[in-house]
């Protein structure tokens, strides 16, 4: 099997995804001859021409307005929007219309697309560029919203968005887009969704994360079990719906939990996860569920961004506080 | 040619479309559809069944036994000319006040009541299975419409996509972000907005400086025509047109239908707070249906006794309708969770399930 990049691990996707079904539609800006701001659709439009892989003017609602439409009658459209921070516009469509297409018509008219775009912070990006608003994404009903951690689940998960008969947003970390590599094989199979993968077994703690803080989390498990300490790390994957069984399953294991995420803290997505272990798996707890996150700041510009971020220290620090935890 | 010394690289026109004058007297030769009576007393026919459900919705509402309703009082023309020119497989994507064109194109009335009585199964639509259902966040829908045109063109399918919405919806990027696409990309949808000069209680003077809003389509590089849109020769000619060009390949067209809202903007609103009666009572001089109605009878096709027989025929019809309306079972509340997703994720069917009071989620 070739090794291949993250973002490689997305265009074999796109191209397998258009290989197999002539209605997939990829569409966004610079998608075409320029590939992508990130490359993530270089090649496409020489091979499946320019109708299918479509430049669209520069207007992220219209991405995303098309892709409803063109989801009512049967296309299969993948919209591109090249940072997340442009994602805004957006969001009138994805809550008013694409999350709510099959409700409101009953069933009637439905909406299988695919919004894609980059996720996070640590790139040295512009302002703008390195939002990880996911949990706002994760709280509208009706929609999945998917992150994948490895060229592997960026290639099995996209494939199983495009496939899907319900809108998704697909995230994509892109700090690791480059720094992930893996071995991909490019045999049509998607991985499930709202499917938590577990990366490593553990009896102590459990530390839950997604996208590109996984990079942290492992190497903090790694660190953890050099002192002893063994930490189950889970990769959430799907964060709409998210996968409860397994969260609460480890947890009821190992008894303790700490919460990963980039996005700022208040209202982010770990509050849901600790949330659900309060109500589920209180007397499973030995410790506090702690949550490591972004602090609650605007997504500082290049020189100060790694601070804001969890690091290995801040994760192994949470841990060893909750294994000490009597 | 030159202007103030700079050479003038372009021109455009905008033009006006009216063949009845508001007593219903012939302005100019009119399109060879008018001489077909069956056509033209059923464009009559729809408008008048649709004041008349519009007048028993606004009871029902009024008598508790319908939502916010929105009514297309004065502005029948439109909706009804525009679907008229349709065919079946083409796709309308309407506005909340888009009744009459719904109706023409086979939605059943006790559908539309479901849907502003609160039930979700009125967007079901029996009959346009691929027509949208009706659009409530202003102009959201013109992006929907470039795409289904989009999806008719890379399918090769002669079909067009038609978007409704008023004259509020033109100040919104969303319009024009759908109106730029399809016109790089020429596509078969045809933007109709419905100029009722009134946005809720913002006139059209607040809504734009722009002298017409046809002329919006010229930035978007396509035609934008106006048309009077009490006049409903003029609104299906234009819509023919529109639509014809559209399906053989010549790309999108934009309608201006200049008209007048009559009533509130729905049931919820109080027009006299901010427009005068006097200017709505002048306006009723001007009314699609009157104005229609004396052309076919100077034409010596309509009579008294067909107009009491049609009167009585949308009086049953509608009543009918009500009567369905009114028996229909409620839903069981779980059934909320029935077209969330394809397939119910299991952790939102624990909480089906706690509403169904079949356990505890």
């Amino acid at each position: 099997m070739p090794e291949m990049t993250l973002v490689e691990a997305v265009n074999l996707a796109l191209a397998r995804a258009m290989e197999d079904d002539p209605d997939v539609v990829v569409l966004g800006e610079d998608v075409g001859i320029n590939g992508g701001v990130f490359r993530a659709t270089v090649g496409l439009q020489t091979r499946f021409g320019p109708e299918r892989v479509l430049d669209t003017p520069l207007a992220e609602l219209l991405i995303s307005g098309l892709c409803v439409g063109m989801a009512a009658q049967g296309v299969k459209p993948v919209g591109e929007i090249q940072f997340m921070g442009f994602l805004y516009p957006c969001i009138d469509q994805l809550v008013n219309h694409a999350s709510r297409f099959r409700n409101r018509t009953q069933g009637r008219l439905t909406c299988p697309m695919v919004l894609r775009t980059p996720h996070g912070a640590g790139i040295r990006a512009p302002e703008h560029h390195s939002e990880s608003t996911e949990a706002m994404l994760a709280h509208i009903p009706g929609l999945r919203v998917v992150i994948p951690s490895s060229p592997e689940r960026a290639y099995g998960l996209l494939l199983a968005a495009i496939r899907d008969p319900d809108p998704v947003v697909f995230l994509e970390p892109t700090r690791i887009y480059r720094a992930a590599k893996g071995e991909v094989e490019d045999n049509g199979e998607a991985l499930p969704l709202d499917v938590a993968f577990v990366l490593r077994e553990g009896r102590d703690v459990t530390l839950i994360s997604w996208g590109a803080m996984l990079k942290e989390t492992m190497a903090a498990a790694d660190a953890l079990a050099a002192d002893g300490i063994a930490a189950e790390v889970i990769d959430l994957a799907t964060l709409k719906p998210y996968d409860e069984a397994t969260v609460l399953g480890s947890v009821a294991k190992t008894g303790r939990c700490v919460i990963v995420h980039e996005a700022t803290r208040t209202g982010g997505f770990g509050g849901e996860i600790a949330a659900l272990i309060a109500e589920r798996a209180l007397t499973s707890l030995l410790a506090p569920v702690a949550r490591v996150t972004g602090y609650d700041t605007i997504v500082p510009m290049a020189r100060l961004e790694q601070h804001m971020m969890p690091s290995v220290d801040r994760i192994v620090t949470a841990a060893r506080k909750a294994c000490q935890f009597s | 040619m030159t202007d103030g010394g700079l050479p003038v690289i372009a021109r455009f026109e905008v033009r006006h479309r009216n063949y009845l004058a508001p007593d219903g007297s012939i302005n100019r030769p009119l399109p060879a559809f008018a001489s077909d009576a069956n056509l033209i007393t059923a464009l009559y026919r729809a408008m008048l069944l649709l004041r008349n459900f519009d007048r028993k919705a606004v009871a029902l509402q009024r008598t508790g036994r319908l939502g916010t309703y929105a009514v297309s009082l004065g502005q029948e023309a439109v909706s009804v000319g525009i679907a008229s020119a349709m065919r079946a497989e083409d796709v309308l994507l309407p506005s909340y006040r888009d009744n009459g064109a719904l109706i023409w194109r086979g939605v059943k009335l006790e559908e539309i009541l479901l849907f502003w009585g609160g039930d979700e199964r009125g967007n079901q639509f029996s009959g346009p299975v691929e027509d949208f259902p009706f659009c409530v966040p202003v102009g959201s829908q013109a992006p929907h419409a470039a795409g289904v045109a989009y999806a008719f063109k890379l399918r090769k399918q002669p079909r067009v996509a038609v978007c409704m919405f008023g004259d509020g919806a033109t100040s919104k990027g969303d319009v024009y972000e759908a109106m730029n696409f399809a016109g790089v990309h020429k596509l078969p949808v045809v933007f109709v907005a419905t100029n009722n000069q009134w946005a809720i209680s913002v006139p059209l003077r607040l809504q734009t400086g722009c002298e017409t809003l046809a002329q919006k389509a010229i930035a978007a590089g396509f035609i934008g025509e106006q048309v009077d849109g009490s006049d409903v020769v003029a609104m299906r000619a234009a819509a023919e047109d529109a639509i014809a060009a559209a399906r053989e390949g010549q790309g999108p067209r934009f309608i201006e239908a200049v008209t007048y809202r009559l009533g509130d903007h729905t049931t919820s609103d109080d027009a006299l707070r901010y427009r005068s009666a006097d200017e709505v009572q002048a306006r009723w001089k001007e009314e699609p249906i009157a104005r229609l109605r004396n052309y076919l009878v100077s034409q010596k096709m309509w009579s008294k006794a067909e107009e009491e027989r049609l009167a009585a025929e949308c009086h049953e019809r509608v009543e009918a309708a009500v009567e369905r309306y009114l028996a229909t079972e409620p839903r069981r509340p779980e059934a909320m969770f029935d077209h969330l997703y394809a397939e119910l994720p299991e952790t939102y069917a624990a909480q089906r399930r706690q509403l169904a009071g079949e356990g505890d989620a």
